[in-house]
């Protein structure tokens, strides 16, 4: 047993044990309209580990990005709320602790980064100012010493001429330059986690290239843990340890990134393979699942995924599979779990 | 920035001949004899007539006198009143007095206006919101008539706590009721104004980055997001400071305060063309004056709106 600093030479409170930063357990959001109850995240586990990448998978409305907002404490609640379920930074469960306590891990600890770096950054502050907020809030550094770190972090995550760029605003850069100072932002403090929600969607395909390898560049230069949340899965395959694949607010498969491409665990994970254009299948019709994602207020019972299973049977629409271990190091939720591996 | 400004005020230059002569040309084509009543209960004598409608070019052709009045425009000279007091004077003397009202005015809607739209946008739905919802709208609905009478009653005649009526050189104290009497109407739409584009800016993207940054909350919502919220305020401020600068009738009869509106009032009353175009041209400028600082401060808040 080793405790570590979480980063070295830093100053920080929180200590990894055995290199392990970051433990959901049981995670449950929900969200109160006036429609109903929407059931989000409906008991998500996993872990993240010192230096690793874990991908978080899934459609649109699987409860992906409502994860990473829940880790990191940005819900608005209301109208959301979290009813059970733990989110441990080293250790400490980040949704018991007091919010100021909270605030402080956001930034220095925790930080993420937003699909469309447009809106999310302040129109009306000039970049450098925003990356240097972060040295002045947090380190309580001043004007020229944050604006100084705020040019080498530009200059870091590559935006050329960043001395004469540390003045301009959001608008004035191109959408991949925006993204790089969303990261530059997010990096500053050295966190030891970094969440990236979709970085690349709202970028083309060359940008998208070039952000994915900064990712990994940092990620491997500052030993941080990062989850990347996307649906794409061509981007995950490069960059990611470990796979979480999402459907209905569950975690229906996890496994190491190789694994799961060759031999998926779960008949959704094996849809969302089967479904991404391939060369040689040219000409064919492509493979697609059926039907659409559930209505988060009306969840069918049993397994979420059976209206759309082609190998469902009457138990699926009864027991809920829970996620276990199918084999060394990877986990799925489905009754036929067997079958669909040995497919 | 500096050629932005010169060519605004450049295009002032046909905004102002075109209104005043608009104006030139309506209050001259108002019914009604300046000379009535002026002699008494008999009628002038002709000599007399003949003599006044010279010295104010009465019997000229309209474009003939409007370019008379253009040319002792441009020297500054913005002419005399029937009753042979200079315009320009008279204008000054009142003006001191309308903009310490519009002052009163201002600082009052935009100091309270806003603290209440704050306070209402970040607790939506909340006690405090559904009460500055309230109140604004009952302070929407009365008339200022209704509004200015019933302050005045209450705490003018009742309570003493200010003076009923304003005397001819007032000071600040003197103008402070009929101020925030002026004043509220603009208020209740600035604070309403406020909340809602606050509480549109709390859902933005960027002051959910301004959360994950692990900032206060004061911060999140005094920098990140007020000063987006506040575009459109300052906008409605600035124009409504132009209109306030024109002089306030209503208040300004019910205060018996002699301000530039009740100046106008009073000159279009006894027929008094060239006063009133003398104070409408004047308003004229005030207002696009008022306008072009609106403008430049826009650019000031959003950096997205270049005057290159």
């Amino acid at each position: 047993m080793s405790a570590a600093a979480v980063k070295t030479g830093s100053m920080s409170p929180y200590h990894a044990q055995d290199g392990l930063l970051l433990e959901v357990e049981n995670l449950h959001v929900e969200f109160h309209t006036r429609y109903g109850v929407a059931k989000a995240i409906n008991g998500v586990d996993f872990s993240l580990r010192q230096g690793e990448c874990l991908a978080i998978l899934g459609e649109s409305g699987s409860g992906k990005s409502v994860t990473a907002q829940a880790v990191m404490g940005i819900l608005d609640m209301p109208p959301a709320s979290i009813p059970a379920g733990s989110v441990k930074y080293c250790g400490h469960d980040l949704l018991t602790m007091p919010e100021d306590r909270r605030r402080k891990t956001r930034g220095p600890e925790i930080s993420m980064i937003f699909q469309d770096a447009l809106s999310a950054l302040n129109p009306t502050f000039p970049v450098g100012w925003q990356i240097a907020e972060m040295f002045r809030e947090h380190r309580g550094m001043n004007k020229s010493d944050a604006y100084a770190q705020a040019i080498k972090l530009m200059e870091r995550v590559s935006i050329p001429a960043a001395k004469e760029r540390v003045k301009a605003y959001p608008h004035q850069f191109s959408g991949g330059m925006r993204q790089r100072i969303m990261i530059a932002m997010a990096i500053a403090l050295d966190p030891a986690i970094l969440i990236a929600d979709e970085p690349t969607t709202a970028l083309d395909v060359t940008v998208q290239a070039q952000i994915m390898s900064l990712l990994q560049d940092l990620q491997h230069e500052r030993q941080m843990g990062l989850i990347l949340i996307t649906h794409d899965l061509g981007v995950v395959a490069d960059v990611a340890d470990r796979i979480a694949v999402m459907y209905a607010g569950r975690i229906v498969e996890q496994a190491d990134v190789r694994d799961i491409y060759a031999r998926p665990a779960h008949p959704y994970t094996k849809g969302l393979l089967e479904s991404i254009p391939r060369l040689d299948l040219k000409g064919q019709e492509l493979a697609a699942i059926g039907g659409l994602p559930p209505n988060l207020m009306k969840i069918p019972p049993g397994c979420a995924f059976n209206p759309r299973c082609t190998m469902a049977q009457d138990v699926c629409r009864v027991d809920l599979p829970p996620l276990v271990e199918v084999a060394p190091n990877r986990k799925s939720a489905c009754h036929f779990s067997k079958e669909v591996l040995g497919a | 920035m500096t050629k932005y400004v010169i060519r605004r005020l450049l295009q002032m230059i046909p905004v102002v001949i075109g209104s005043t002569f608009l104006i030139f040309a309506m209050v001259f084509a108002l019914p009604g004899d300046p000379l009535r009543g002026k002699c008494g209960e008999r009628p002038c004598p002709p000599a007399f007539v003949a003599e006044f409608r010279a010295q104010h070019n009465l019997d000229d052709p309209l474009f003939l006198r409007y370019f008379k009045y253009l040319g002792d425009l441009l020297h500054g000279d913005l002419g005399t009143t029937y009753q042979g007091l200079n315009i320009l004077d008279e204008l000054q003397k009142r003006y001191v007095v309308t903009v310490k009202l519009a002052v009163i005015a201002m600082l009052f809607e935009a100091l309270i206006g806003v603290l209440a739209g704050v306070l209402a946008g970040i607790r939506k739905g909340k006690f405090i919101d559904n009460l500055v919802l309230v109140t604004t709208l009952v302070v929407i609905s009365i008339p200022t008539f209704v509004i200015g009478s019933v302050s005045q009653t209450v705490f003018g005649v009742k309570l003493h706590w200010f003076p009923v009526t304003v005397k001819s050189n007032p000071g600040w104290y003197d103008l402070l009721l009929p101020g925030l009497v002026l004043g509220s109407l603009s208020l209740a739409y600035a604070a309403r104004l406020t909340r809602t584009n606050l509480a549109e800016n709390l859902r933005a993207d960027y002051v959910r980055t301004a959360v994950a940054k692990g900032l206060s909350r004061s911060r999140v919502i005094g920098v990140h997001t007020l000063r987006n919220s506040l575009i459109p305020v300052v906008t409605f401020l600035g124009a409504d400071f132009g209109g306030l600068l024109g002089g306030a009738i209503i208040t300004e009869r019910i205060f018996n305060i002699r301000g530039v509106g009740g100046y106008i009032f009073q000159s279009i009353h006894s027929r008094d063309g060239t006063a009133v175009v003398g104070a409408v041209t004047m308003l004229v400028i005030v207002y696009l004056l008022m306008n072009l600082i609106v403008d430049l401060l826009y650019g000031v808040l959003d950096p997205r709106i270049s005057h290159d």
